[in-house]
């Protein structure tokens, strides 16, 4: 869950205003879509969700931790609760699929038994079945996603948050992993999608929420991607 | 399993940085000899030191009017209540006679009586190097007739210990510094080949400190290999330098410390130095990549 009340976030190094008077509320099984132009605070108002940056003022609230006040020696656990994908995959190069995702698992301390029933079952469930052994360099922009996809589902967040995770994909790919993430959200977790991409967001009937220049434009629910 | 990745990524940093590594060791076998150098130096005159003030005895005469033997102990107590004064032995002019004829012929003394001799203490001191103002302090006394000292060997030797213990503390305050220095940018350029796997870790919730042991780990097996290496070399050095100290001086004050007998201790302070260097360059590399 997400709680935002009047949020303002501005980047003193830059002089930037990337967000100001943001307040929305995403609920637990919520699937919501995050638009609008680049350079409008998309990827800001997900690194708040992260605990990347901090709000310079206002409140938000993520899986019941306030962003603003939490501290440091906090966040390991606050972003255990969280599944994070980004437009580049992020995977480590010279670690083959298998051990991307459980990667994920033992630097948070799971035990070996566990992790070995586990990422298979993860494996199979993003479409990556058969594919354990071979390197992100031998993968598709698609397929890449997808581990990156199981890397962040692997420890059962409570909330998966993805910064375009689309951006460097086709069209078909594009779609695919958007229906990956909706049977993901209806198995029970939380997501939310940033993108830019007006058609797949139409091809779904979502939530969506619109920001434009740092300020929120529009939230619809079953709602649609329109032009400003 | 949580053991054996920390041991191994350790290991593995060094080995991709393997030449940075091997210049890491180097330094520090190198800063270690170098403070050892100076520390076993300083060890040996303070020891050289030791030997003076032992054989370096103060005697005190007492005058000629306390020629009652009562009288003269009775010196004793003012003589002990002088600062710096560690031991006090009376002599009296009988013994010093009989020590004077069994050390040189005894036909000299042919005739001589033992009025001749005054009644003595034997004085030994805690720090030689008051001993001028020790011997006037001594001078002082009511009923003392002489004092005795050898001032200018003292003198000297405190000198070089004073000026050796500044140096070396200088040295390894410096040297400690540079070591810390060279590891911790070692390691940093293993945390910048890693940096996207540290993102990752932080992003899925790893904790600061289990994202920091790999980097702690590879600090301590440089430092600990750096220990040992400077710990060998600095014995095989030491017993170099001293065979030949003693081969060329014979017959000198020169006393040196056998090293089984300081093996220990140089063993177990670079140890710790090493130790406290890899930790700290470890923790101090990482630091940048923690705040977030
Ligand atoms: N780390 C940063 N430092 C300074 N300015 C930044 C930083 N990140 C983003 N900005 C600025 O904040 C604004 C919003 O950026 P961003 O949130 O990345 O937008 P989007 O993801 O929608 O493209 C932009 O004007 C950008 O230049
Ligand atoms: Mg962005």
């Amino acid at each position: 869950m997400v709680v935002m009340q009047n949020v303002r976030k501005v980047y003193e190094s830059s002089n930037t205003v990337a967000l100001d008077n943001v307040s929305l509320t995403i609920e637990d099984g919520e699937f919501v879509f995050l638009v609008g132009p680049s350079g409008s605070g998309k990827t800001t108002l997900m690194k708040l969700i992260t605990g990347e940056v901090r709000p310079t003022s206002g409140r938000v609230v993520v899986n019941d931790f306030d962003m603003g006040t939490i501290k440091r020696r906090r966040l390991p656990k606050m972003r255990r609760t969280l599944g994070v994908v980004f437009q580049d995959y992020r995977l480590i190069k010279d670690m083959n699929v298998y051990d991307n995702v459980a990667f994920a698992m033992r630097v948070v301390g799971t035990p070996n038994r566990e992790i070995r029933t586990r990422v298979p079952y993860i494996l199979e469930l993003v479409g990556l079945e058969g594919r354990e052994k071979r390197m992100p360099g031998e993968l598709s922009g698609g397929e890449q996603q997808r581990v990156a996809i199981a890397r962040a589902l692997v420890n059962s967040p409570r909330m998966i948050v993805a910064d375009e995770p689309t951006g460097n994909l086709d069209p078909v790919r594009s779609l695919e992993l958007m229906l990956l993430l909706e049977k993901i959200n209806e198995m029970g977790t939380t997501v939310v999608v940033v993108t830019h991409e007006k058609e797949l967001v139409n091809a779904f009937s979502k939530r969506v929420i619109t920001i434009d220049s740092g300020e929120m434009t529009g939230d619809t629910s079953e709602g649609e991607y329109y032009d400003i | 399993m949580r053991l054996g990745y920390l041991i191994r990524e350790g290991f593995r940093s060094i080995t991709t940085h393997g030449f940075m590594s091997f210049a890491t060791v180097a330094i520090i076998v190198a800063c270690l000899i170098i403070m050892g150098s100076v520390s076993l130096l300083s060890l040996n005159i303070d020891a050289m030191i030791k030997d003076l003030e032992d054989q370096n005895e103060i005697v005190v005469f007492v005058d000629e009017s306390l020629s009652d033997e009562a009288a003269a102990r009775d010196l004793q107590r003012n003589i002990e209540a002088v600062d710096n004064v560690a031991s006090v032995q009376f002599v009296s002019r009988g013994e010093a006679m009989n020590s004077f004829m069994s050390k040189y012929d005894a036909s000299l003394m042919e005739g001589i009586d033992e009025e001749v001799f005054r009644h003595r203490f034997v004085v030994h001191l805690n720090d030689i190097a008051h001993m001028s103002q020790t011997k006037a302090d001594l001078e002082a006394i009511r009923g003392v007739a002489k004092v005795n000292a050898h001032l200018d060997y003292a003198k000297s030797f405190v000198t070089i210990r004073n000026v050796v213990t500044v140096v070396s503390m200088v040295l390894i305050v410096m040297l400690v510094f540079v070591s810390f220095f060279i590891m911790s940018n070692t390691i940093k350029l293993a945390t910048f080949g890693r940096r996207e796997e540290i993102a990752i870790m932080k992003m899925v919730g790893a904790t600061n400190s289990f994202i920091r042991l790999p980097f702690v780990v590879e600090g301590l097996v440089l430092g600990i290999m750096g220990g040992c290496i400077a710990f060998l070399a600095t014995w095989g050095l030491y017993n170099l330098v001293t065979g030949r100290v003693v081969g060329s001086i014979t017959g000198t004050l020169l006393n040196v410390i056998p090293f089984r007998n300081v093996a220990l201790q140089v063993f177990v302070v670079y140890m710790a130095i090493s130790v406290l260097v890899g930790v700290f360059g470890g923790v101090n590399a990482i630091k940048n990549y923690l705040k977030v």
